[in-house]
């Protein structure tokens, strides 16, 4: 391979006329079998289909977890585990949710699917990419054997100082805490930045910005807030980690800290990180639903805006969690404005599905019963958004179980329900089959019931003052029917979930074969067969609208371009994808793509051995991590010839 | 509601009946401060219940305007409807929303200006400080000999306005009496301030609404609104220290209870002076023990005392290391502290 290669003017062909192209394509491209293309692998498709197994994993725990503690709740007075289990217990269900579950759940689909909506033939950035994975999961691992140790994290996944401080929480449950989530934050940083470069620069030519599915708008928004929020926690975890281990203090009030730095720093990235584990989601609802409805969606371009607007305000609220700590009404009540106007963007979106579905015609497949009651579920979760926004109602909402439904609504009603009908939608793309239809009744229906028979009652119990995170509450108080019932339906639900993976699991073998495009479907990932190939196209395709696979069906003049599927660039010498113009998309350059590596496996698990040296307090163990670090980047970034960054073998 | 006064007694009756049976509601509001912030939550309550309901309805007749598509068989093509249409939709909706909001965004304010200060002056400050995991309540007066400390019970004058200073001893905790008003929290390293008014008399359950360790699930307190005459009374009593009495196992459990609880508890007028945990001078007059876990009785006291672990696992009062004869005796001491 060359540096003039880079300069070459592509040829354009198609596979039809090129008898081998795919075969040889598939050569480049494809993972080496067994364990070490496993652990070497950079295909984007594989790495988004770990983070969702993974996070499905999580999910399983994160339910368990609840599960467990739902039982000490469920009537008055119980003493199935003692306060301090209970206080695990609850910890590690938001913390995982959270952080290991909702946010890793959506990078997954997206990083499976970007390339495929966008006509590339991977992330921009693929070793990034594993890095990214690997890190989520080593992190992941690692706080999770903090628990298995009995020292999981204790204090709320919000982690309040003075609490979180060694005074008065002294075991290694903060700093395993605190370390995992350091770890966690470059997993999601690197992820984010890969998906805005993937956004810029790796459409296919002809895909404008305003002809990008919505997914990629709310993930591309989620990323760049990413890139914005999540230091602000890294810094907050690495500050108070430093207040425990060496003295410091930046926290600590009776040396001059201040402990509403805490709450300020974790809700500057908490809030717009809420925002960025939904606005993906929604965007799998922008794009899907209307497929089910048979029709583009209504008002693109006002959907798109109000994703990016959503997170734009999601930047100027984060107060809005601190409203009962005593800061002066004057600048509380600027944030309550702002939390209750940051409801217009959300109304756009409502409107928007539902003038789809108005003026489409539905087909009631398990995925439009998902999308569809996500749109009532949303606004449920809305609305009492709406009122937490409302500073004086607040001060009475604020820390009761109120506020637990309106996260569950919003967290289970406008995550897990989209992502239960992108299962459904995109399951076939993924494995080539069909998830079962009939299963799927059952499995939609008993999440719904069981949802909103477990979790709306809560509004109630917060209603009638039924304090959050209380490991027992006496009897008398109006709270043992609601509780009671809770639980009940949070079993339901739980079966639901269970449900979802039995299908996934028997249909995997079992499904239906699906074909390229089982529910005709607009979209550039369906121009590609099920699963699609190593290197996704066989050439990259040509985008002449937002709807490439509905062209000329929707009633558009027959003048109009059309889109060009079969025949593109061709880019065949070696790995390469095409790098488009940020706006326009036009053809600019041809990138180089980077082949499997070890690099980004072993450099998580040094970074790993290198924060495990320093929750353990074992300094040989953390500096062998680091040199192992340093060593691994310096392999990772050495010059390579295929990617054309040595200048010595122009003729090669 | 509380919210009105001129409701009849039948409404009144139904409010106390809904009051005993959810003590820390916040929807019957008992005061000056709650009652414009009850209003408010109802307002913005039956905003939200609107808001589903016509969301649920146009969702419903979208979805069954027409007869809809049982299933989608694998790689048919189903016809495709035309992409005109829709956005009014949007317009007239986001539109109506955003009416609503701004018009909720201006009742928020004028509530906040109401509720900012009460109408008159303070009757009295209370200085609060949150513990692991009770309340000391320090009553303060610019009369030196009049201000004392008591614990987890705070009584005010009914109808008149108190403030309150908040401060966090260990970690935050956060001060909340539903029927009175919402949540200040109490944060270490600064004092936060609020104040309450209960129109009539009678008792106002607490609880500490941020999580602060393991048994924030047992830190209640409650707040006794007294006709002010009784109040008067009540604090000049709180001042009296406690009568010394000769009786063979009072005496007895004096002198146990300053050797085993004396450097924690404190009772005014004793040597016993500790300051760790809460003030006990007029137990007797509490309603609850252990910072409203257990009702205040003479069984539940010696069980307290016996083994705190067992009611309040996790408190930072030890299993003491008394004999059982102590104990009766520290009981029988603790019997006249009232």
């Amino acid at each position: 391979m060359s540096v003039s290669d880079y300069e070459r003017v592509p040829e354009i062909g198609s596979a039809v006329l090129r008898p081998g192209l795919t075969d040889r394509l598939e050569r480049m491209w494809e993972t080496r079998p067994g364990i070490r293309g496993w652990f070497a692998t950079v295909d984007h498709k594989r790495i988004g289909i770990r983070y969702i197994v993974t996070a499905f994993a999580f999910l399983i725990a994160g339910g368990l977890e609840s599960l467990i503690f739902r039982l000490q709740l469920a009537g008055p007075n119980l003493r199935l585990l003692t306060p301090e289990q209970y206080d695990q217990l609850f910890t590690m269900h938001g913390m995982t949710m959270i952080f290991l579950y909702a946010g890793p759940v959506l990078t997954g689909f997206s990083n499976y699917l970007w390339p495929l909506l966008l006509g590339a033939r991977d992330m921009a950035l693929p070793r990034i990419n594993a890095l990214s994975y690997w890190i989520y999961v080593c992190a992941g691992i690692f706080l999770y054997a903090a628990f298995a140790a009995g020292f999981g994290p204790n204090d709320g996944w919000f982690n309040y100082v003075p609490y979180a401080a060694r005074a008065y929480n002294g075991g290694p449950n903060v700093d395993f805490y605190a370390l995992g989530m350091i770890l966690l934050g470059i997993s999601t940083t690197v992820g984010a930045v890969n998906f805005v470069v993937t956004f810029l620069r790796l459409r296919a030519p002809g895909m404008s910005i305003d002809r990008v599915p919505i997914l990629a708008w709310g993930t591309l928004t989620a990323s760049a807030a990413n890139i914005f929020a999540i230091p602000a926690v890294s810094l907050a975890f690495f500050l108070l980690w430093l207040d425990r281990n060496a003295g410091t203090h930046f926290f600590d009030a009776t040396t001059g800290g201040e402990a509403l730095l805490w709450q300020h720093l974790f809700w500057m990235f908490g809030h717009p990180w809420v925002y960025a584990i939904v606005l993906p989601a929604m965007g799998m609802v922008s794009d899907g639903l209307p497929v089910f409805c048979r029709r583009p969606l209504v008002g693109y371009s006002m959907v798109a805006l109000a994703t990016v607007a959503t997170m734009v305000l999601g930047f100027g609220v984060w107060v809005h969690h601190m409203f009962a700590t005593g800061l002066p009404s004057v600048s509380l009540s600027f944030f309550s404005a702002a939390s209750i106007i940051i409801a217009v963007p959300s109304a756009v979106g409502v409107f928007a599905w539902i003038a789809t579905i108005w003026y489409g015609r539905p087909v009631f497949t398990t995925a439009f019963l998902f999308f569809a009651s996500f749109i009532v579920l949303f606004t449920v979760g809305g609305v009492s958004g709406y009122m937490t926004g409302s500073l004086p109602v607040d001060w009475q909402l604020t820390d009761t179980y109120f506020i637990v439904a309106h996260i569950h609504y919003v967290l289970i009603g406008i995550n897990v329900f989209p992502v239960a009908g992108a299962a459904y939608f995109w399951f076939p793309k993924i494995t080539g089959r069909m998830l079962d239809e009939r299963l799927g009744r059952w499995n939609f229906w008993t999440m719904f019931v069981g949802f909103n028979v477990g979790f709306f009652p809560m509004h109630l119990s917060g209603l009638l003052g039924m304090p959050r995170r209380v490991y027992t509450y006496a009897d008398g108080m109006g709270w043992n029917g609601l509780n009671l019932i809770t639980t009940l339906g949070s079993y339901v639900f739980a079966v639901g979930v269970l449900l979802l993976i039995i299908n996934i699991v028997s249909s995997y073998r079992r499904g239906r074969p699906a074909g390229d495009n089982p529910w005709d479907s607009p979209t550039l990932e369906w121009a590609t067969t099920s699963p699609p190939p190593p290197y996704n196209f066989a050439v990259i395709p040509t985008v002449a609208s937002r709807h490439p696979l509905w062209e000329g069906r929707l009633g558009e003049p027959d003048t109009q371009q059309r889109s060009s599927l079969k025949a593109g660039f061709l880019l065949d010498h070696g790995r390469e994808t095409l790098g488009t113009t940020a706006l326009e998309a036009e053809p600019d350059l041809i990138l180089k793509m980077p082949a499997d590596s070890y690099t980004p496996v072993i450099l998580a698990m040094s970074l790993t051995i290198l924060f495990t040296g320093l929750v353990l307090h074992i300094g040989w163990l953390a500096v062998a991590g680091a040199l192992a670090a340093a060593a691994d980047t310096i392999a990772w970034t050495w010059p390579e010839r295929s990617l054309g960054q040595t200048a010595g073998a122009a003729d090669a | 509601m509380g919210g009105m006064p001129d409701a009849g007694p039948s409404v009144d009756t139904l409010i106390s009946v809904f009051d005993a049976a959810a003590p820390l509601n916040f929807l019957s509001g008992h005061g000056d401060r709650a009652d414009p912030v009850v209003a408010l939550t109802f307002g913005v309550l039956l905003v939200s219940v609107a808001v589903v309901a016509i969301i649920t309805l146009l969702l419903g007749a979208a979805i069954w305007r027409r007869p809809g598509i049982a299933a989608q068989p694998p790689g048919t093509r189903l016809s495709l409807e035309p992409a005109a249409g829709g956005q009014r939709w949007i317009g007239i909706g986001v539109g109506v929303s955003a009416f609503v909001l701004l018009l909720s965004v201006l009742w928020t304010m004028q509530v906040l200006a109401t509720v900012a200060s009460p109408a008159a002056p303070a009757a009295l400050t209370i200085e609060i400080t949150g513990h692991q995991w009770w309340w000391q309540v320090r009553y303060l007066s610019d009369d030196p000999a009049r201000a004392f400390v008591t614990a987890n019970e705070i009584s005010i004058p009914a109808g008149r306005p108190v403030r309150f200073r908040l401060i966090g001893a260990d970690v935050i905790h956060s001060f909340w009496v539903p029927a009175l008003f919402g949540k200040t929290d109490l944060i270490p390293g600064q004092i936060n301030t609020t104040w309450l008014e209960a129109r009539r008399p009678g008792v106002y359950s607490g609880q500490c609404t941020e999580y602060c360790g393991v048994e924030h699930a047992h830190m209640g307190f409650s707040v006794i609104a007294l006709p002010e005459q009784e109040f008067t009374a009540w604090w000049d009593r709180q001042l009296r220290s406690p009568a010394e009495s000769d009786a063979a196992p009072a005496s007895a459990g004096n002198i146990a209870f300053t050797t085993h609880c004396g450097s924690c508890h404190a009772v005014r007028g004793t040597p016993s002076a500790g300051i760790l945990g809460p003030d006990l001078s007029h137990l007797m007059t509490r309603r609850t023990l252990a910072a409203g876990t257990l009702p205040n009785d003479s069984a539940n006291l010696v069980r307290f005392i016996a083994d705190p672990q067992a009611a309040k696992p996790g408190s930072m009062m030890p299993r003491p290391d008394i004999s059982a004869r102590e104990l009766a005796d520290i009981r029988a001491y603790l019997a006249t502290l009232n």
